[in-house]
């Protein structure tokens, strides 16, 4: 079991009622559909938000990023960078900046 | 003690010591309001006792996302629903059980019925139906834990358990014309839903852009009711769907009689939609979004005349709400506290509600931010808070 670092966006966290960085166990293979499918069982209230309740696919003004990189447009099944799923550096879930 | 509704006079009028008519003695007890805004950033709610001049102010709750609308049930209306949704992370249903004091997520998965197929996109071609948010919650008049959401892309959802699932009444939008319904500028939204208290299996609900429908059989199959309807700017004018409905009203004495604010004219049915005819009369401009309901004269209606489809402002920058007490055609305009130069807000369709107190009160809420206030029917308007985000839905609950 990996314990991963997950941060989410404020309006993700209130929703959530957490403060700061999270954490998510994994057992196996750490991917964005590993890693989202333990935060949304964590977490139910976050379900529908970052990625469709039934085709699972990212919503459209929501990123991945990881160890500098934007992994957004990844497949959800390509496993995260080393360093993410030993633990040394966060899964990052980002909103879009929009507007101007 | 908890709060309870206000009864509502038109059922069971009894004498009440004071001269009034009133449902029951209870009725006479002081009571107080508590007014639901969604903003486009977050809801506030709004309470004052039955004098209706000075008033609390709490929130933003869900600060930072849009709160198309909230309602309380209007048997246990410490439950209350919120639709907050924004375009990043999608829909949030939050369900009150204690006035909007304090709040908890509830299902927010509404998944269309079978393969959902397809609507008419803007440019006329077939667009898939895609869920966006809700528009509006409608609360059971019987059971609080029944709550019916009008959705965008169109369709009509339940949730029998408080919020904690929905399922679609999939014969609305799986009604042979669904194909060819199209969005209006704002979205094919859901946006009215009218619970028929004579009849639980009647329920009436209006669609931009494609009309009002209305069943009989508690949602299974639906009717276009929109005979009467003239919209200039499709190509049949009198087409059985297409029309731009802003919104509806329905008296809970006369289910029977309807009042519609269309995007252009302003619309009355006296046969519970099956037909419709023009009451826009004297207003200086039948354009507009909300049309309600006087609480106890079911004849009694106000509007907020805007200038055109193209503005979206009142005319001549003056604020004013009409009111017809003839059922429509003939209208006063009303005035006095409302800005009467340089005012270049809207009000939109959810934003106008009215309480159940025995001088009926008005309220509404403006793009500006503005929500008034006239505890006299409409006679004299104050601003109750003047700097919100901009306000989509108002909705009034009488507490006693």
């Amino acid at each position: 079991m990996i314990r991963i670092r997950v941060q989410l966006p404020a309006h993700l966290r209130t929703l959530a009622h957490v403060a700061g960085e999270i954490t998510v166990q994994i057992d196996g293979t750490v991917t964005q559909r590993s890693v989202l499918d333990a935060l949304e069982v964590n977490y139910p209230t976050l379900r529908g938000t970052i990625r469709d309740h039934i085709t699972h696919r990212r919503r459209a003004f929501v990123r991945f990023f990881a160890c500098g990189e934007d992994l957004s447009l990844e497949s959800p099944d390509t496993p995260l960078p080393e360093p993410v799923a030993t633990g040394r550096e966060p899964f990052l879930v980002v909103g879009a900046i929009a507007g101007g | 003690m908890p709060w309870r509704v206000a009864e509502k006079r038109f059922a069971f009028s009894a004498a009440c010591p004071l001269g009034h008519h009133y449902r029951s003695l209870r009725g006479c007890e002081m009571s107080s309001v508590r007014v639901l805004v969604g903003t486009h950033k977050g809801a506030f709610v709004l309470t004052s006792d039955g004098k209706r001049d000075k008033w609390d102010v709490s929130g933003p709750h869900f600060g930072g996302w849009e709160v198309y609308h909230l309602k309380g049930s209007p048997v246990d209306p410490d439950r209350i629903y919120a639709s907050q949704t924004t375009g990043w992370f999608g829909q949030i249903i939050q369900r009150s059980n204690d006035g909007g004091k304090s709040w908890e997520p509830v299902d927010n998965k509404f998944a269309y019925e079978g393969t959902p197929g397809t609507h008419t996109w803007y440019d006329g071609t077939p667009h898939p139906w895609e869920f966006k948010r809700v528009w509006h919650l409608e609360p059971s008049l019987k059971d609080p834990d029944v709550v019916y959401a009008g959705a965008e892309d169109a369709a009509l959802f339940r949730s029998a358990d408080g919020g904690k699932s929905w399922d679609e009444l999939a014969g609305l939008r799986e009604h042979n014309t669904g194909p060819r319904w199209q969005p209006g500028a704002g979205g094919l939204c859901l946006h009215t839903i009218i619970l028929d208290p004579s009849d639980p299996n009647r329920i009436f609900i209006a669609i931009s852009a494609a009309g009002a429908f209305r069943t009989t059989d508690g949602g299974k199959s639906w009717t276009p009711i929109n005979k009467g309807l003239v919209s200039d700017f499709m190509p049949e004018p009198t087409a059985e769907i297409g029309h731009c409905v802003h919104h509806v009203a329905m008296h809970p004495s006369r289910p029977g009689v309807l009042f519609m604010q269309k995007h252009w004219d302003v619309m009355r049915s006296d046969d519970a939609g099956d037909n419709w005819h023009e009451v826009s009369g004297n207003l200086p401009s039948d354009f507009g979004f909300v049309v309600d309901i006087h609480a106890h004269h079911p004849e009694t209606i106000y509007v907020v005349p805007i200038k055109s489809d193209s503005e979206h402002v009142p005319p001549d920058g003056k604020l004013r709400v009409y009111r017809s007490r003839t059922g429509g055609n003939e209208w006063e305009a009303l005035t006095r506290g409302l800005p009467q130069e340089n005012c270049y807000v809207n009000v939109l369709r959810d934003a106008m509600s009215v309480d159940t107190l025995d001088k009926c009160g008005i309220y509404f809420g403006t793009t500006g931010g503005q929500v008034y206030v006239s505890a006299d029917e409409g006679d004299n308007w104050k601003p109750i808070v003047q700097n919100l985000p901009a306000v989509l839905s108002v909705e009034v609950q009488t507490l006693s």
